[in-house]
């Protein structure tokens, strides 16, 4: 329509002319405009710090049990303590100092996952709309079946198979959640493919390789970034959810599912051992979800026109 | 003279700031007339249009001054300050207008018959049974076999001049005063385009309807249009006849978009030019002439403000404090 | 159109013996299917007999064409547990879990769509915030975790609702709303955006020119065109709650497909998994064909198209 012929906002063309640190500082500029997208980034920053520094930050060893001290209310309750900000389970261990050292579980379970995911996928999607004809069909049909599964129930299945550790939860995301990526690239590239400027570097002779690396991967990147933020927060509860199952990383280690499994037994009596695990993860994924949609925005450029 | 524009001014507040879209816009219309828009994009041509109606998204967008006159029984009404409800009357009702892309214009899961009744029943307060009626007598009219069974197709079964028909069958379904025609025929193929044209000439006259023919198309222009609007950074820049534009045109972006054009001064043989520069940016406020930086005859004063259409002739204005043919700087009347 | 949908439902049965070979082969990931089923501290001679009983020393083309030929029958073989046929534990299990996710669903799109239609239409109103906070709680709250508030609120400390089971009309509420938020935050979501784009579409602008009052806009051409965009959605919203209802059921001890997977799972008792979640694959597959066959009734585009 005649207002989008306005330059509203910045063209595409300017926007790819730009040097890296201009292109910063005009995304610094948007973040700065957008609160949600400052409050996602401020907390995920705060979340990744928590993970590094988490030794420092923990009053107590996650891992201590000290039966005397067991079943503790928060501070801000009558009987509560600011020995323990959040209480303690049933056995004594500090919740406070245990939700920290879980954000390293879900951070490694988010992080690796979505790294595997993300390669998988790339590879795939690549590959796929690339080369097109039988190696897409093939890996289209794939994608449909893994698809046609219910994500949790194949997830659940595949854990309860495989057993309870870290590396099996991180790679049975890895895969299974490695379709979604391979689709989106698939579809970047079969668009991309079609405009104009593939067509001519093709044309001037660029081989087959160069012009994935040069023209595809950059154009690519928006969009995996978006995707990689949502599914990261996707599989933080899906960890969680395992955890809650029994069916996550082993019992011993202090993840926010496994705590939470813990504290739906005593959900009457110590409602805290389940709720603070759970604001946790409400957290994580609230400040995943603020930055992706904010990225989404700023990293599409088609999405970034029309604002 | 039944619409008259005064200063009109519509910006839009972006992301990347403010876009001064429109830096008061004059113009009339005559009852009657065919008058052509002509402007690169940008030049403000299409949101001079939709501003009148408020049709651009607002926001972003905000008219920030002007006035819109249309005359009923020599009774002005100014457009930009009625309701909401009394703006709708107006809109399809006294105004009408034809999109330029007949492809996303039309609902496509709506039948193209609901479409053109939809503005019937809402202006003439006709029934399901008489709307339905007359909307197959205007299909017949706008050249549809088979206009019956026709209107229970969707837009996708038509083709694309079939679906401009359409479009025009719209616009002029509630006998509007005015049809605006934002590009019509930029979207199809060119032997349709001469269809398109003749169609909405012949409705022109058979209804007494005046047109706005949004247009970059020069030769369009020359073969339908009485008079012609010339646009430029969101002013219009000149405003003559027809044959005045094209015999003696006075504004030195006129001079330019005829250059480039080939065979259209009428000069014989003469060679090709593009205007150098680039267009105006929106993004800053209007303070001087906007064609100033790309003009060959530029002086102090194209810097100092922006320049009113000045009167050539008596149906001939241009807004350029330089005279080209006399080479000497033009005496400031402000038009009347 | 027939050949749309006749291709359609061919690709949906393909769709199908691809999930029954995955299913299939994933039990065999560990290679010995029989360590899995029989419990830690049996003998070797008892796994030997339970691989001979079930025929896990056959060729596996045969064991799989066998399993093949038996679904096809609608056979999944016997619980291990509760040894009686698998398909008929299933079948007891399933209207529970189909009550749970319609009701969520029903609830979901009730709530979700007038509200992201309405904000939508109106970008920056009150609605249109109230949509957005409503988006982002269900993206950020786990549904396993707002069960257990639901049930320490309002079942516990109220106690307007019963913790767990199924046993009066008011025991699927809790269930409903803790499977159904997340749903309605992402339809809420999805309405929106849905509207906001088809407001901007050309063919709204030529409804304007006509005269026509935002009100009959917004009914005639934005809600009806949204409606169509959702349909897409909702089913594979529905499909997500059937398999999503896991957590939710074994919280609330509901007794559906998702609980009984978490007891076979816990048993050992894979032939019951598998045939669970070959069920569950069925009803995605089914909806998913229901959804493309109802949109192509409902669209004109395809309706007249190919």
């Amino acid at each position: 329509m005649a207002v989008a012929q306005q330059p509203v906002s910045l063209g595409d063309d300017e926007y790819e002319e730009q040097g890296a640190w201009q292109r910063l500082a005009y995304i610094g500029r948007l973040l700065r405009r957008d609160r949600g997208g400052m409050i996602g980034s401020v907390l995920f920053v705060l979340i990744v710090l928590t993970a590094m520094f988490a030794p420092v930050i923990a009053p107590h060893d996650p891992l201590k049990q000290n039966l005397r001290a067991a079943k503790q209310p928060p501070a801000w309750t009558e009987e509560g303590t600011w020995e323990y900000p959040l209480g303690t389970d049933n056995l004594g261990r500090d919740m406070f100092s245990r939700i920290i050292y879980g954000t390293r579980v879900s951070l490694t379970v988010g992080f690796f996952g979505v790294l595997i995911a993300c390669m998988l996928g790339l590879i795939s999607g690549l590959v796929a709309g690339y080369r097109g004809g039988t190696i897409d069909n093939v890996l289209m049909s794939i994608i449909n079946l893994f698809l046609a599964i219910p994500y949790l129930v194949i997830v659940v299945v595949i854990a309860s198979i495989l057993g309870r550790s870290l590396f099996i939860v991180i790679l049975i995301f890895g895969i299974t959640d490695s379709p979604l990526f391979a689709r989106v690239t698939r579809g970047e590239v079969l668009r991309i493919r079609q405009s104009g400027y593939v067509e001519s570097a093709r044309s001037a002779g660029a081989s087959n390789f160069r012009i994935q690396f040069d023209h595809i991967l950059p154009n690519l990147i928006g969009p995996l970034i978006t995707l990689a933020t949502f599914e990261m927060s996707a599989m933080i509860f899906y960890e969680a959810g395992l955890g809650f199952l029994g069916l996550s990383v082993p019992p011993s280690v202090p993840s926010w599912g496994n705590m939470l499994a813990q504290g739906r037994k005593y959900l009457d009596i110590y409602p805290w051992i389940a709720i603070y695990p759970g604001i946790a993860i409400a957290i994580t994924a609230l400040s995943f979800n603020l930055l992706g949609d904010w990225l989404r925005d700023v990293l599409d450029p088609r999405l970034r026109r029309s604002r | 003279m039944i619409l008259q524009v005064k200063d009109l001014i519509t910006r839009f507040y972006s992301v990347d700031g403010v876009v001064y879209a429109l830096n008061g816009v004059n113009f009339a219309l005559n009852a009657g007339e065919t008058l052509a828009v002509v402007g690169e994009s940008g030049s403000g041509k299409s949101v001079t249009m939709m501003s009148l109606l408020g049709l651009i998204p607002q926001p972003p967008g905000k008219i920030e001054g002007g006035q819109a006159f249309l005359f009923e029984n020599d009774k002005p009404q100014d457009l930009l300050k009625l309701s909401e409800r009394q703006v709708r009357r107006v809109r399809g009702g006294q105004i009408g207008f034809i999109f330029q892309d007949p492809i996303s214009s039309l609902n496509p899961t709506m039948t193209i018959g609901k479409q053109i009744a939809e503005s019937m029943i809402e202006h003439l307060s006709l029934s399901q049974s008489d709307a339905r009626k007359r909307t197959v007598d205007l299909l017949k009219e706008v050249g549809i076999a088979d206009a019956d069974r026709r209107f229970d197709s969707y837009p996708h079964e038509f083709s694309g001049g079939m679906r401009q028909r359409v479009m025009i069958a719209i616009a002029v379904a509630c006998q509007p005063r005015i049809v605006i025609a934002d590009e019509p025929t930029t979207a199809l193929d060119v032997t349709v385009q001469a269809q398109i044209i003749e169609l909405i000439q012949r409705l022109q006259k058979q209804l007494g309807i005046a047109v706005i023919w949004i247009t970059h198309d020069l030769a369009v222009v020359a073969s339908m249009a009485d008079r012609v609007l010339v646009m430029y950074g969101g002013t219009v820049v000149e405003d003559a006849l027809v044959e005045d534009l094209f015999d003696n045109p006075q504004h030195p972006y006129t001079i330019g978009l005829l250059k480039a054009i080939p065979g259209a001064t009428g000069l014989g043989e003469e060679r090709l030019e593009s205007i150098e520069g680039s267009p105006p940016d929106l993004l800053r406020e209007l303070t001087s002439c906007p064609f100033a930086p790309r003009c060959q005859f530029v002086f102090d004063q194209c810097w100092a403000k922006l320049p009113p259409l000045i009167s050539v002739t008596k149906h001939h204005r241009a807004a350029c404090f330089y005279d080209v043919e006399n080479e000497i700087p033009r005496k400031e009347v402000e038009h009347g | 159109m027939q050949r749309y949908l006749i291709s359609r439902v061919i690709q949906s049965i393909f769709l199908l013996g691809g999930v029954l070979v995955v299913v299939f082969f994933m039990i065999r990931l560990t290679g010995d299917p029989a360590s899995l089923m029989v419990s830690r501290n049996a003998s070797e001679e008892m796994r030997e007999a339970f691989r001979e009983k079930m025929g896990f020393n056959r060729p596996l083309y045969v064991q799989f064409s066998d399993y093949l030929y038996g679904v096809l029958q609608g056979d999944f073989g016997n619980s291990l547990h509760f040894k009686q046929p698998a398909r008929e534990i299933i079948l007891e299990r399933l209207p529970a879990t189909f009550q749970l996710a319609t009701i969520a669903l029903l609830g979901a799109v009730i709530i979700a769509v007038p509200i992201g239609i309405i904000g939508g239409s109106n970008p920056g109103s009150f609605v249109d915030s109230l949509g957005r906070a409503l988006g982002l709680l269900g993206q950020t709250i786990p549904n396993f975790w707002l069960a257990l508030i639901l049930i320490l609120v309002f079942a516990v400390n109220l106690r307007w609702f019963p913790t767990f089971g199924r046993d009066s009309y008011l025991s699927v509420v809790l269930p409903a709303i803790a499977l159904g938020l997340g749903s309605m935050g992402q339809l809420v979501r999805l309405t929106r955006s849905a509207v906001l784009e088809i407001r901007n579409d050309d063919y709204i602008r030529t409804a304007k020119s006509k005269g026509i009052s935002q009100l009959k806009i917004g009914l005639r051409h934005i809600a009806r065109n949204t409606s169509l965009v959702l349909i897409s959605v909702i089913g594979v919203i529905y499909s997500y709650l059937l398999g999503g209802s896991i957590y939710i059921e074994i919280i609330f001890s509901w007794p559906g497909l998702g609980s009984l997977l978490e007891q076979a799972i816990k048993s050992r008792d894979f032939p019951l998994v598998m045939g669970i979640t070959i069920t569950f694959s069925f009803f995605v597959i089914f909806i998913n064909l229901l959804t493309d066959i109802a949109y192509a009734f409902i669209d004109p585009r395809i309706r007249y198209g190919g």
